[in-house]
């Protein structure tokens, strides 16, 4: 087993790295624990002085992220994806498979120290699936001939390194191209084409082009950047918003795997319009796997002048990228709480108004978008706004990646213009059987059998990229329950109505499921859905309730089969809580039961 | 014959009779409560079988068998149902047993030193018997409505009480909701 540093060594070497900038400390987080394989108390107190900054600051983000631990999780930690769709391609089996085999529990580390199973929240690999995680390295397609190699080489203490490369190959799956995937990019061409014809114009152009943000809000891209270029602040920035987060989404990771030119040239165009001269790439702690290709391609576009001082030649357009990893907190993919993760902070939403592109980063003016909004960018600038707008909707332009997993026979991403009707992508990907399709992930919309027709666009079913599709062998219900369960796991806790809210909305949901549903479960239900959405503090506790009341509306036989009583059930076993006191007193008279009736 | 009056319920299961101090708080408005209501089972007519009802109040939470008894006749018979303070919302000062083992509760009252004679767990049939954990009384039945407080006050209940009567959704204003 390789060595574990000491902390002083450790937190030193990584506060150094950072030039001690607290507003790193989410990375050096990261760094100290890999290197730990924890981040003690101790580490903690050490990171608060090395940084000057409060105990206490350390700590709240050190506790907020689920990647983050106190104890160790042994020299290998393995971390399964939970999302419905990993769970229909067998996660459940393969991850008792994997304790079987290494003679482990779930969520408890092995009694020599070296190895820890656990589940996480959806990692984006929901088309090769199901996945995991080791010590933060994605292992796609598991199978059990995978697993059992997987656990040969943890019991031989083989570094990762060592592991075999095939273990780790995550496929592009890209089944349908369109402007976006299809046609080549040549690197700085749409910067050339931006200093040529200067950027009012090339805002102009996007203007035309009608862009909306490809994260799922869809507001106009021009817009942001205008308000972004018109407000006042020493320092810009441009965030590209990687925390692809979503359960069932994936595209942003193909085009960071195979086109991150296109991204990156998106984002230094944006600096030259909107005049920033800092760029960040927030990538989600799950797609650490990309980092090192990522950082390659920023080197060869700095040696290639297309980053960096004095871009493409021209004096003063200085701009270059750094990328920061999350570390597991689905709300980061919210562009404050992003911000807020940005600067070393745990992931809590801001207050909005003001809004990022005048108050974003350090309180500076900032452009967020995702990653799929700075890739259209660039092909905009090269090709033209017409060009784009003649693609899609009149009020949805372009073309959309969607991220298509589940009960399909080709599973990938499809790139349509937007405008496609849900029929026509289940033909394409091969649904034969569909039930429904939660379009836009958990927090989107499910589109039951019923609606097929219904389109894929901001007029219609708006999506930030994810497809699942439920055959009709699928229970609705248990697709709401795992969905109502992420949200109980990944509310932040800053607000009451969100935090408790989706707790109580998982425990209804796990009542019903244990077969002591009743009337009065719904209607507490939605009672919460109206608490959550018109109480809570962000979008998340907005629509966290979503997924069980659209079920709840389009299934309800689903729900219905569950209700044991019309009025009212315990969640618990009346008689069964007496059986403690039974045995104590060894009473067994009849005032020692209590008899539920049966309806 | 004018109109009918309402019928209350009243019961103290795992409490300390603390919210029903507070009810008799409300003074002499109890005359004009008893203008307006009469009572059904409740300490104040020793009558021990809960009749129909319209109005039931529930003090403290379930920690026994017998409490789910008269809580289940409760809400057999009471149109409207109230949880009235913090052990019946919440489980209160009773549920902080809740951290202890339910054997070492037993050994610490009945066998170990001030037990009873002879050390022995009585197992009289009489005796309640206790459930592993105290639980607020949402949890084993359907409650209409919950009034907070660690007693909430006269004012509080006689405010929610009248507004129940005169046919009004009950509202309590700042400073009688509370929940200490």
């Amino acid at each position: 087993m390789p060595r574990i540093a000491p902390i002083s060594e450790a937190v030193g070497h990584s506060v150094e790295r950072h030039g001690a900038r607290p507003s790193h400390l989410v990375q050096i987080l990261r760094e100290v624990q890999a290197e730990l394989r924890c981040l003690p108390g101790p580490a903690l107190d050490e990171l608060a002085r090395a940084l000057r900054t409060p105990r206490v600051r350390v700590e709240s983000a050190a506790s907020f992220y689920h990647f983050f631990h106190s104890e160790s999780h042994g020299a290998y930690e393995i971390l399964f994806s939970d999302n419905i769709i990993d769970q229909m391609l067998g996660k459940r089996e393969m991850m008792q498979y994997l304790c079987k085999l290494l003679w482990l529990q779930p969520g408890k580390l092995s009694e020599d120290g070296l190895v820890y199973v656990e589940s996480t929240s959806d990692i984006g690999m929901a088309d090769q699936g199901p996945a995991a995680l080791v010590n933060g390295h994605v292992l796609p397609s598991l199978d059990e001939s995978r697993l059992e190699l997987v656990a040969g080489l943890i019991r031989d203490q083989k570094p990762l390194a060592r592991w075999p490369r095939m273990l780790f190959e995550v496929a592009d799956n890209v089944r349908k191209a369109g402007p976006l995937l299809g046609q080549a990019f040549e690197p700085g061409s749409a910067l050339r084409k931006v200093l040529k014809q200067g950027a009012e114009r090339t805002l102009a152009e996007l203007d035309a082009s009608n862009l909306r943000g490809r994260g799922g809000a869809g507001f106009k891209t021009a817009v942001k950047w205008a308000s972004c270029r018109r407000a006042q602040g020493s320092e810009k920035h441009v965030v590209c918003n990687a925390d692809e987060g979503e359960p069932g989404t994936f595209k942003d990771r193909v085009l960071l795997q195979s086109h991150a030119d296109l991204v990156f040239e998106g984002m230094t165009l944006a600096a030259r319009v909107i005049g920033a001269s800092h760029g960040m790439v927030y990538l989600r702690g799950e797609y650490l796997y990309l980092l090192q290709r990522l950082e390659a391609v920023l080197a060869r576009r700095r040696k290639d002048g297309l980053l960096g001082k004095g871009i493409l030649g021209e004096q003063g357009f200085d701009f270059d990228i750094e990328i920061h990893l999350g570390a597991g907190a689905y709300i980061c993919g919210e562009e404050s709480a992003l911000i807020e993760s940005l600067e070393g902070k745990p992931g809590k939403p801001r207050n909005r108004p003001p809004y990022p592109d005048t108050f974003g980063y350090l309180g500076e003016p900032t452009g967020v978008n995702n990653v799929e909004t700075f890739a259209c960018a660039a092909k905009i600038a090269v090709h033209g706004g017409a060009w784009f707008a003649g693609m899609g909707t009149p009020a949805s332009t372009g073309s959309k990646l969607m991220s298509v997993s589940g009960d399909v026979k080709r599973p990938g991403v499809y790139e349509y213009p937007f405008g496609v009707s849900v029929k026509q992508v289940l033909s394409d990907c091969g649904a034969g059987n569909a039930q429904a399709v939660q379009v836009g992930g958990p927090s989107g919309t499910c589109v039951s059998w019923r609606e097929f027709d219904r389109r894929i666009c901001f007029e219609d079913v708006p999506t930030a990229g994810a497809f699942m599709v439920f055959s009709r062998d699928r229970d609705m219900f248990e697709v709401a329950r795992n969905f109502a369960h992420f949200f109980a796991h990944e509310s932040c806790g800053f607000c009451t109505p969100c935090r408790v809210g989706t707790s109580l909305l998982r425990n209804h949901m796990d009542k019903l499921a244990a077969g002591k549903g009743s009337a009065y479960d719904m209607v507490q239900m939605k009672r919460l859905m109206h608490i959550m959405l018109t109480m809570s503090h962000c979008g998340l506790g907005h629509t966290a309730a979503n997924p069980v009341v659209q079920t709840m509306e389009k299934f309800p036989d689903a729900y219905e089969r569950r209700l044991r009583n019309l009025d009212f059930e315990p969640a618990f076993d009346l008689d069964g809580a007496l059986q403690t006191a039974r045995l104590i007193t060894g009473r067994d008279d009849e005032w020692a039961h209590i008899v539920s009736k049966q309806p | 014959m004018g109109e009918r009056k309402l019928r209350v319920a009243t019961a103290s299961l795992a409490g300390c009779f603390g919210c029903h101090m507070s009810l008799l708080d409300i003074d002499e408005r109890l005359f004009e409560l008893l203008k307006l209501v009469e009572f059904d089972r409740t300490p104040l007519t020793d009558i021990k079988e809960v009749g129909a009802c319209d109005i039931g109040l529930i003090e403290g939470g379930i920690c026994n068998a017998e409490n789910v008894h008269v809580l289940k006749a409760f809400r057999a018979n009471c149109r409207t149902l109230v949880a009235v303070g913090a052990c019946a919302i919440t489980g209160g000062v009773p549920a902080m047993r809740n951290n202890v083992d339910l054997w070492d509760c037993f050994q610490e009252i009945y066998q170990y030193e001030g037990g009873t004679e002879g050390r022995v767990i009585p197992k009289d049939r009489e005796l309640p018997l206790p459930f592993d954990r105290v639980r607020p009384i949402y949890e084993v039945v359907r409650v209409d409505y919950f009034l907070p407080g660690c007693p909430p006050s006269a004012d509080a209940i006689w405010k929610f009480l009248t507004d129940l009567i005169a046919g009004r959704e009950p509202v309590l204003e700042h400073g009688m909701l509370h929940y200490d």
